[in-house]
Order: structure tokens, then C-alpha cells, then sequence
């Protein structure tokens, strides 16, 4: 195993992750930081990269963020895994849940 | 690279605050009309004030493109029977709404004379109300020639309860026709929109500020509200407005019983800026709250729920039948056309749905039977209705792309497997100050609108009342000059803001918000008695004298939320003492008394009114219909109401 330092980290919150970030698509345009109402998001030190999440345990999950994201695909929500939803399909009778990773 | 861990691993230190500091500065901003709150209501005020001529300065904790309750959408705009498509009287539909104890009877009037033409208006800047590009030809309720889609609620009563199915008929309402008084919108077009124009009309935006107190003439408490100051909770600038008029419309709180400061926010209707700022400032500068007794039980979302929204048969889930787990269709209202939108099953039906689950014959668990729906019926709910709910979208658009697809799946109910909300979880009832038909409180140059003017949530109920709250608040604006601001009570509010930044160490504004809820839940919640709820009293001024003075906060964010806090223990407060004054029991105020155990006895069928007068709390009666007769109300204080905005 590769050797990397290991930090003396509180518990990290729960949520910790509302939305996952892709980098790849992001520009790091900030829009996100804004719509957020309760400041979930600061921008991030590195101007162009997706901004950082500091403050998780106050999402409401009203999902501004995700639905008015100039470049769609640049963030996906990411629900808690307690709040994930279960259907069924109505033919064949099989539960299924929302298993996104 | 998103979390802030992340940068420990790679930096070996976390990332450094990324706004500047500016604790030791202050900002003062002179208006006519200052707007405390840039939700629906606020933004709306500060539209038709910014119409009247006045000069605005709107004040908002977020950002005001999305900010409040409503900001993310909205699926119905309520209670328009001025539309063209309604089938009954405004004045005889706000009469009938205004049958139900301890409502707001003016702001009803309001809504139900204003709302349609609030919703042009919201048109002509931008918001869709209307089915433009015909997505929805053939889906009941769609008019051919309007485009406008009347939504399946309220279509025979003012009510989503179990009698919403009972019509009513009014008699303004012609045999065999629905009422139309409820118009399907594509709410998420709103907010941006409303900030759009509040630029475009001039209003001076302040983003990212939390207003923490209201400034009265020479700092009298029950003096004209002349002002107010603000705390930027990005920067810890203080902010000082002056202003003639001021509207409050910071609608009311959502999190002075719940313990957890995180998992309450999955979803409860509000955000965790929703702390009860409006009602914690107008009753320290003396004006007159009521209904501050009234609490909810919370039924939904605080994390210990299913995500409000997500479950079939939550709210926007219109027309979809109930299953069981074996297909079996369930007596449960689809909230449609079918049973004039009833949400919830009469007590009697719940009963046979409870028994039959013991006797096994309803299999648990329930689920929305969207594939039995017409492909029409089912795409409205879906797309337009909870599609532009207020956070739905995000709700809709996560299960797509997880696989669900409505016309293959049933989607599930989370009733009686989640189990009830203790009634220990509550949430302050829409109390906030007492209004005239100005929608001014009790203090001069001070107005309210929205949630915050002990009403319920509802987004075209603050739009239309704060559009009506704008336009009185412009008025008196030309009355009046600047007030005499004293310098002392900038000095003390200043004070009182910065001290958990003067400390390194205590409690964090987690710790204390806690506290308070604890404190709320065992004295102020289900069982009242004189003693109980003086308890109550000395635990929130133990709170008050021992562990406010240890609060600190390490950067502007956290002092802001602190601040907050001291928000929600002035609220608790006002609460405790009011459901002292009130020795008697209602169901309508869920306010049960063991020590008065009489329910709502004749001479307590009143409004209870609480303010502070020199500090001391004093508290009286009001009737229940206090506004008279609502039509002729309206009527003397509208004299010069020009309609639809006709301006550029």
C-alpha cells in the first residue's frame, strides 16, 4: 500500500456529500454557490474546479444547484442512502430501488 | 477535490476562508422601503413598492434567485377565483376560507381578490402560467382557448382534507360545475424571473444578509420601525438600513423542535434558514404578535421520514391510485378529479385500511399505481406538477435516471411503515404579528407579508400579499420622513451579534440550537400545564443567561447561524409565554392544556395577542373576526387599486 499521510480527522458529517461533482464537465463557473441558499458550497481556491462542499449538513435538498447548472452533467445529487427511493415493476413484480453510485 | 478533507490530504491544511472579513466594518443604506426577507413575498413586495415610485432595498439571508420556500418552484397558484375560468365569487370564496377559526380572513380577502391578477403579472415578467407549447392537449382541466390548466384542488371545496370530497356548493357556483379556482403554473420559471425584475425596477439587492433587528424611533420598543441592521454572513459586515417603511416577510420557522441540525434539513418544506427572524425582531421592537400558542405536529421529512415528495401519495400526486402490495386498490384519495384533491382518508376510511392491514387483507406496502393512470393524466403529474414543485424536480429527475418510469412502475407509499412523527416534533403554527387591512402590525412604518402574517406556507397566497404589503409600504413611504435613529441601539444590537466572535471556545451554534429544541420539546409540546410551561420559561432563560454568553463561531457563516439561534430562543420564548396566557385547550391551536382541559370554551374562542411593553410581556384578546366584514374591508382600504400593472 502506498504510503500516505494519515490525518487526525473529526467524524465527517452526515450528509457529507448532497451532489457529487464531475470535473471533467465542470468550469468551476460558481453558479452553484450562489443558487444555494443556505451556502452548502464555498468556491473553490483553484479558479475553473468544482466548488467545495463545506457545509453538507445544510442541504435541504431543493436541488437549485443541480437544476440550474449552466452545463448540465457537471453535478448529479446524490441521495443519503436512507432517502433513496423503492418501486416496483408493475409486470413482473420485482422491487427495485434507486441504486445509483 | 470537492470536501474540505480533500485539501487537508493534498494541502496539509484546509482551505482558507473565501470571502473576505469585514467584521470591523459597517455599511448604511438609506430607502424609502426596506423588504426583510427575498422569498415570494418579499420579492413581490419589493416589485410593487419599486411600481409605486418608492426606492427599494431588498434584504435576503441567500440569494435571492432562489431563495425561500418557494424558490425552487411551484405547482399550483391557490385560491384565484378572479380568474377567468373560476366558477365562483372572490369575496364569497374568501368567506368561505375564512370560515376556519383562526385564519388570516385579510389576507384571504387579499389573495382571493389579487391572486389573478398577481399571476399575469407574474406572466408579463417572464414566469409560464399557461400550456404554450400544447404539451398538454386532452389533460382534464386544460382550457382549449386560455391554454390555462385548472388543477384538480379545491375543485368543490376550500379544503384538502377528507371533505374535500363533499361538495359544497357556493352560491355563486353554477349547478354541476367545478369551482376553477386553482391554476396548474410552471412555478420553477418564477424566482429567477422575480429577481429579474426587482433589478430591472431598480430595487437595490442585498444578498447574503441576515437582518437581525429592527430599528425604532430613538430606540423606543413600540416606536415607529424606522430600520433596521444586518449581519452579511459571508463577509460579518454589519449593515445598517434606514428606511420610512419596512416589510417583514421572512415567513416563520421550521426548526425550534427538532433536536438534529442535520437531518432535518432532507426536506421539510424549509430550509434551515427559515429560523423566525421576522416574528423574534417585531416582538422585541414591541409590536404585537398572535398565534404564537399554535404548534404542528411535523408529519414529514426531519430525516427520520422518507423524503417528503418521494414517496407516492405525498402531496402533487395527483390523481394517482393507492395499491397494495398485491394490486389491490386502496380507498385512499388520489388527490384528483375524482375526490376534488383530498389528500388524506376520513377517519372512518382509515380505520377500515388499518383493520384491514391487521386482518390481512391490504399487504404493506402501498404503492402509487402510475401505469393505471390515462397517459395524459399521468405525464401532468409527473412532468408539470411535480416536475415544478418546489423541490421536486430534483426528486423526478433522480429516480428517471435511476430507472423508474411511470408507466411501468409503481412508485412506493411509505405510510405506517415509517411509523408517526412523535408530537414532540413540532414546528411553530404561522403565528407572527397582528395586521390591519394595510397589512401594517402594530408599529408605524412596520407592514408584513406572506407566511410571516400568521398565515400557512402557500407561494400565490405571498405573492399576492406581498404585492398588497409593497404597495401600502410605498404609500405611507410618502407620508413620512427619516426617522431619529439612536445610536445606542445600533451599539447594543452590535454587541449582542458579535460575541461568539470574541470567544475561542464553548458551545457551537449546533450545541445551543439543540438546547433550545430540547428545551421546547420537554415544557412547550404535548403536555401543558401552568407548571410545565414555566419550567419551560426557566430552561430557555438558563439557556438565555448561561450557555448564550459561551456561544462562539469561527467565521461569518457560523456567526450568522449562531445569531439564528438567538432568533429561535427569543421565538420558544414568545411561544411558552403565550400558551401560558391561554388557560384554556383548542384543536385548532393544537394547544392542549391538562390544567384547562376544556376545549376552545366560548370565551377563549379569541385571538391571543403577545408584545413586549418596556421589556415586560403583556398579552391580550382579540375577536376572531377582528377584520369585520372582509368585502367591504377590502373595499374602504382599495379605493385607488389599479388592477393588473399597466407600467413599463
Amino acid at each position: 500500500m502506498a504510503e500516505k499521510k494519515i490525518y487526525a480527522l473529526p467524524n465527517i458529517a452526515t450528509p457529507s456529500a448532497p451532489v457529487i461533482f464531475h470535473e471533467d464537465v465542470c468550469n468551476g463557473c460558481n453558479h452553484c454557490v450562489e443558487v444555494c441558499q443556505v451556502d452548502v458550497y464555498i468556491p473553490n481556491p483553484e479558479k475553473g474546479k468544482p466548488p467545495v462542499i463545506l457545509h453538507p449538513d445544510e442541504c435541504w435538498y431543493c436541488g437549485c444547484c443541480v437544476n440550474d447548472c449552466p452545463r448540465p452533467g457537471s453535478i448529479t445529487f446524490n441521495w443519503p442512502v436512507q432517502q433513496r427511493a423503492y418501486w416496483k415493476d408493475k409486470a413482473s413484480g420485482q422491487v427495485l430501488r434507486d441504486s445509483q453510485s | 477535490m470537492a470536501k474540505w478533507h480533500d485539501f487537508l490530504e493534498k494541502d496539509g491544511r484546509a482551505p482558507v476562508w473565501p470571502y473576505p472579513i469585514r467584521y470591523d466594518q459597517e455599511q448604511q443604506i438609506d430607502t424609502d422601503v426596506l423588504v426583510i426577507g427575498g422569498g415570494i413575498a418579499g420579492c413581490w413586495a419589493a416589485i410593487s413598492a419599486a411600481r409605486q415610485g418608492a426606492s427599494v432595498a431588498l434584504v435576503e439571508k441567500g440569494d435571492t434567485i432562489r431563495s425561500g420556500a418557494g424558490g425552487p418552484g411551484c405547482d399550483h397558484w391557490c385560491n384565484a377565483p378572479a380568474n377567468p375560468l373560476s366558477n365562483v365569487d372572490p369575496d364569497e370564496w374568501a368567506e368561505v376560507m375564512s370560515e376556519m377559526p383562526y385564519c388570516n380572513g385579510i389576507g384571504n380577502q387579499i389573495q382571493c381578490r389579487e391572486d389573478w391578477d398577481t399571476l399575469v403579472e407574474m406572466e408579463q415578467i417572464g414566469g409560464k402560467i399557461r400550456d404554450t407549447k400544447d404539451e398538454y392537449v386532452g389533460a382534464e382541466g386544460r382550457d382549449a382557448k386560455t391554454r390555462l390548466m385548472i388543477s384538480p384542488r379545491y375543485t368543490r371545496n376550500a379544503s384538502f382534507g377528507p371533505d374535500a370530497e363533499d361538495r359544497r356548493r357556493l352560491a355563486s357556483n353554477p349547478e354541476g360545475k367545478l369551482n376553477n379556482v386553482v391554476i396548474r403554473v410552471w412555478g420553477t420559471t418564477f424566482k429567477p424571473a422575480l429577481k429579474k425584475e426587482c433589478r430591472r425596477l431598480g430595487v437595490k439587492i442585498y444578498d447574503r444578509v441576515m437582518v437581525t433587528s429592527l430599528l425604532t424611533e430613538k430606540g423606543a420598543q413600540g416606536g415607529r420601525v424606522i430600520g433596521a441592521t444586518g449581519l452579511n454572513g459571508r463577509t460579518g459586515e454589519f449593515m445598517i438600513f434606514r428606511s420610512k417603511a419596512a416589510v417583514l416577510a421572512t415567513a416563520g420557522d421550521w426548526s425550534l423542535f427538532l433536536l438534529n441540525t442535520e437531518l432535518a434539513g432532507y426536506n421539510t418544506f424549509r430550509s434551515r434558514t427559515m429560523t423566525g427572524d421576522g416574528s423574534a425582531m417585531a416582538f422585541r421592537a414591541g409590536a404585537a404578535l398572535t398565534m404564537m400558542e399554535r404548534t404542528g405536529v411535523i408529519m414529514l421529512g426531519t430525516g427520520y421520514k422518507h423524503t417528503w415528495y418521494g414517496g407516492a401519495g405525498d402531496a402533487s400526486y395527483e390523481n394517482v391510485p393507492l395499491v397494495d402490495a398485491n394490486g389491490k386498490l386502496l380507498p385512499w384519495p388520489t388527490q384528483g378529479w375524482a375526490d376534488g384533491g383530498a389528500m388524506r382518508p376520513s377517519p372512518e376510511v382509515m380505520e377500515k385500511i388499518i383493520k384491514g392491514i391487521q386482518k390481512g387483507e391490504y399487504a404493506l406496502p402501498f404503492y402509487g399505481d402510475f401505469p393505471a393512470m390515462a397517459e395524459i393524466e399521468r405525464r401532468a403529474t409527473w412532468k408539470l406538477m411535480l416536475g415544478e414543485e418546489s423541490t421536486t424536480k430534483v426528486i423526478t429527475d433522480s429516480y428517471e435516471k435511476a430507472g423508474f418510469d411511470p408507466a411501468k412502475h409503481l412508485l412506493q407509499n411509505y405510510s405506517f411503515i415509517e411509523g408517526e412523527s412523535p408530537s414532540q416534533w413540532r414546528t411553530t403554527g404561522g403565528g407572527g404579528p397582528v395586521v390591519d387591512w394595510d397589512l401594517k402590525t402594530t408599529l408605524d412604518g412596520l407592514y408584513v407579508a406572506g407566511e410571516n402574517m400568521f398565515s400557512a406556507g402557500d407561494h400565490s397566497y405571498a405573492a399576492a400579499t406581498g404585492r398588497y404589503a409593497g404597495r401600502k409600504a410605498a404609500a405611507y413611504a410618502q407620508q413620512v420622513g427619516a426617522g431619529d435613529v439612536s445610536a445606542d441601539q445600533i451599539k447594543v444590537e452590535k454587541a449582542r451579534v458579535y460575541a461568539p466572535i470574541q470567544r475561542t471556545s464553548g458551545i457551537d451554534w449546533k450545541e445551543l440550537h439543540a438546547g433550545i429544541a430540547r428545551a421546547m420539546q420537554y415544557f412547550g409540546t404535548e403536555y401543558k400545564t401552568e407548571g410545565i410551561l414555566k419550567m419551560g420559561l426557566d430552561a430557555l432563560k438558563e439557556i438565555e443567561e448561561v450557555h448564550v454568553p459561551r456561544l462562539y463561531a469561527l467565521d461569518p457563516h457560523k456567526l450568522m447561524r449562531s445569531v439564528e439561534d438567538l432568533s429561535l430562543l427569543t421565538l420558544g420564548q414568545i411561544v411558552i409565554n403565550a400558551s401560558l396566557a391561554r388557560p384554556a385547550s383548542s384543536r385548532m391551536l393544537n394547544h392542549f392544556r391538562i390544567d384547562y382541559p376544556e376545549l376552545d370554551p366560548p370565551q377563549w374562542q379569541k385571538f391571543l395577542t403577545i408584545r413586549l411593553e418596556d421589556g415586560k410581556v403583556k398579552t391580550d384578546r382579540m375577536p376572531l373576526r377582528y377584520w369585520g366584514d372582509l368585502k367591504a374591508g377590502y373595499e374602504a382600504h382599495n379605493q385607488d387599486y389599479a388592477g393588473v400593472y399597466q407600467g413599463k
